[in-house]
C-alpha cells in the first residue's frame, strides 16, 4: 500500500489519457492489489459525485416506487404494515436495477474497459474496487433514505434497525451480482432490460433472507438467522463475482474489436 | 462427432420410444390408482421426470459451459447451446404438469410451492440465458459469455432453491407439504424410472440432432462437409 | 368398451390427467420437429456451402 509514486492516479473522467494508461503500465509490477482496488475505487467515487444523476434517480425511484403502493392498495395502516417489508425489499432491489447499467457503460464507451485489461493488473481486483463505488453511491442512499419510507409504510418501530442492516448486506451482494448482468450485457446496446432478465433470478435469495428479516422482526421474532444468512451471501458475492465480472468484462471488451 | 452423433441417433430414439411406450403403459394402466389422490397422481410420469430433466439439462449446459471455458472445447460450447432450449422445454413442461396436477388436489392452478417456484425461476434462468445469446452479435463471444452466465446460474441455483424452500415454509402451514416420496410402492415406482429414462433418452436424442445441425452450421466449409455432400448427392 | 371409457376417464381425473399429458407431448414434440428442421435445414445449406467452396479452390 505504500507506493512510492506519490503522484497517484489523476483521473480527469477522459480515462484513455496518456498519463493514465502509463501509470497503469509503469505500475504493473509494484501496484499492490489495495492499492488498484482502492485507485478505482476513488475514481469511480469521484465521477458519481459529479454525475447527480447516476446517485440521484435510483434514489428517487426508490421513492416514488415505494409512494406508489398506498396509492394502489389503499391507506390502511394495518394493511401497510404487513406489506411494508416486502414493498421496501422489491422496489430497493427494482432501484438497484435501475444503476446497474452505469457501473460499466460508460466505461466500455470510452475505452476505460480496454485499458483495464490491456494493462496486465488483475482485472478483478479493479473491479472490486468499481463495484463498491457502485454500492457506496446507488446502494448505500437507499439504505440511509429506507427509515424515513419505512415510516410512511407504517413499518413498526422495531423492524427499523434490522431493515437498515438488512439492507445495507442486500444491497451489498446485490451490486455485486448484478455487476456480473451488467459486464456480461455491457457490449450490447439498450442490454437494460436484458440485465434485468439475467440478474432478477439471481437475486431471488437476497430478496426472499431480505424481506423475511424484517417481517420477522415486525412480527415480533428473531432475525438472527435472516441477517446471517445475508452476511453469507454477500461474503460470496463479494468472493466469487468479480471472477465471473473479470471474464464478462475481457469478453465485452473482445468483442469491441 | 459429427458421425458418431449421426449414427447414435437412431437408437436412442429406438430405446427411446421402447421405454416411453412401457413406461406409459405401467404407468397409466398397470399401476394401481393412488388411494388419497385417485387417478390424478398419473401425471407424476411426466412431472417428475420433466423436474428433474430440467435440473439435469442445466447441470449439463453448466459442466459443457465450465470445460468450454477451461479448454476451449468448441464441441462444449455446442452441446451446451443444443441444451439450452430443450432444458426450457423440459421445464416448461414440469411447471404445466404441476399446474394441471395441482388444480385437483390443492384447488388452485398455482400455488407458490417451493418446487414450482424454483421451477419457475430455473425457467427464467434458462430464458435469460437464451436471451444473452440472441442479443450478443458475435458468436465467439455470445459463448463466453452465455458460458459464464451459465456456470453463474449453477452457484445460484443451490442458494435460490434453500431459499425458496426456506421461505415456503415460513410462509404455509405443513399442510401441503407434497405426498411422501419413499412410501411409493414398486408398481409405481417402476414407471417412474422407465419415463425418468425415457426423457433422458429423448434428451439425448434430441441433443445430437441440434448439434450436428450445429456442426454443420459452423463447419460449412470443411472438407469433410463437402465429402459428405457429395456422398448425398446434394 | 366399458373398460376402455373407464380408462380415459381416469376416475374423474380425465381433464387433468390428458390436457397434461396432451401438452407434454406437444412441447416435446414441437422441440423435436424443430430440431430436426433446423438440422436439414443446416445440411442443405452446409452442403451447398461446402461444395461452392469446395470449387472455388
Amino acid at each position: 500500500m505504500t507506493s512510492k509514486k506519490k503522484e497517484g492516479p489523476v483521473n480527469t473522467g477522459e480515462f484513455p489519457s496518456k498519463q493514465t494508461v502509463e501509470f497503469a503500465r509503469g505500475q504493473r509490477h509494484d501496484a499492490s492489489a489495495g492499492h488498484l482496488c482502492l485507485r478505482f475505487f476513488q475514481r469511480d467515487l469521484r465521477l458519481a459525485v459529479r454525475s447527480t444523476g447516476q446517485w440521484l434517480n435510483p434514489l428517487l425511484f426508490f421513492v416514488i416506487v415505494v409512494s406508489l403502493f398506498p396509492l394502489g392498495i389503499g391507506p390502511g395502516p394495518a394493511t401497510l404494515a404487513t406489506i411494508a417489508p416486502g414493498v421496501l425489499w422489491v422496489s430497493a432491489l427494482l432501484a438497484m436495477m435501475l444503476s446497474l447499467d452505469s457501473i460499466f457503460a460508460h466505461d466500455y464507451r470510452d475505452g476505460t474497459l480496454e485499458q483495464m485489461v490491456v494493462s496486465g493488473n488483475p482485472v478483478s481486483v479493479m473491479v472490486i474496487g468499481k463495484v463498491m463505488a457502485h454500492w457506496v453511491t446507488s446502494g448505500l442512499p437507499l439504505v440511509l433514505l429506507s427509515p424515513l419510507l419505512g415510516l410512511m409504510m407504517q413499518l413498526p418501530s422495531a423492524a427499523y434497525l434490522t431493515l437498515v442492516v438488512s439492507l445495507l448486506l442486500g444491497t451489498l451482494s446485490l451490486s455485486f451480482i448484478g455487476a456480473i448482468g451488467a459486464a456480461l450485457t455491457v457490449s450490447i446496446n439498450q442490454g437494460g432490460v436484458l440485465l434485468s432478465l439475467l440478474v432478477l433470478p439471481l437475486t431471488v435469495p437476497v430478496l426472499i433472507f431480505g424481506s423475511s428479516a424484517v417481517s420477522a422482526v415486525a412480527s415480533g421474532l428473531e432475525a438472527s438467522a435472516h441477517l446471517s444468512l445475508l452476511a453469507a451471501i454477500a461474503t460470496l458475492s463479494a468472493s466469487l463475482a468479480p471472477i465471473a465480472i473479470a471474464g464478462a468484462i475481457r469478453i465485452g471488451v473482445a468483442a469491441s474489436r | 462427432m459429427y458421425r458418431f452423433a449421426e449414427r447414435l441417433a437412431p437408437w436412442l430414439a429406438i430405446l427411446c420410444v421402447l421405454t416411453l411406450a412401457a413406461g406409459l403403459y405401467l404407468g397409466l394402466v398397470v399401476a394401481p390408482a393412488d388411494y388419497e389422490q385417485g387417478d390424478s397422481y398419473r401425471i407424476i410420469y411426466i412431472h417428475v421426470p420433466a423436474a428433474w430433466m430440467s435440473m439435469f439439462v442445466y447441470m449439463v449446459m453448466a459442466t459443457s459451459s465450465a470445460v468450454f471455458l477451461i479448454w476451449r472445447l468448441k464441441i462444449a460450447d455446442i452441446v451446451a447451446v443444443a441444451s439450452a432450449p430443450i432444458g426450457a422445454a423440459f421445464t416448461a413442461v414440469a411447471l404445466l404438469t404441476g399446474s394441471f396436477w395441482g388444480k385437483p388436489m390443492w384447488g388452485t392452478w398455482w400455488i407458490w410451492d417451493a418446487r414450482l417456484t424454483s421451477e419457475l425461476l430455473l425457467l427464467f434462468l434458462y430464458l435469460g440465458y437464451l436471451a444473452l445469446r440472441g442479443a450478443l452479435e458475435s458468436p465467439q463471444s455470445a459463448s463466453k459469455a452465455a458460458a459464464i452466465l451459465a456456470i453463474v446460474g449453477v452457484v445460484n441455483i443451490p442458494i435460490i432453491h434453500f431459499s425458496v424452500e426456506w421461505w415456503n415454509t415460513l410462509h404455509q402451514p405443513a399442510s401441503i407439504t407434497k405426498f411422501d416420496k419413499p412410501s411409493m410402492h414398486i408398481s409405481m415406482l417402476r414407471p417412474l424410472l422407465l419415463m425418468v429414462l425415457a426423457f433422458q433418452l429423448l434428451y439425448f436424442h434430441n441433443l445430437m440432432v441440434r448439434v450436428r445441425a450445429l456442426i454443420l452450421q459452423r463447419e460449412n466449409r470443411a472438407s469433410w462437409v463437402a465429402e459428405l455432400a457429395e456422398k448425398n448427392h446434394v | 368398451m366399458s373398460e376402455l371409457m373407464e380408462f380415459l376417464s381416469m376416475g374423474g381425473y380425465a381433464f387433468f390427467v390428458w390436457s397434461s399429458y396432451g401438452l407434454t407431448t406437444i412441447i416435446l414434440l414441437a422441440v423435436v420437429f424443430w430440431s430436426s428442421r433446423q438440422l436439414k435445414q443446416s445440411r442443405t445449406q452446409a452442403f451447398r456451402r461446402a461444395l461452392q467452396h469446395r470449387n472455388k479452390q
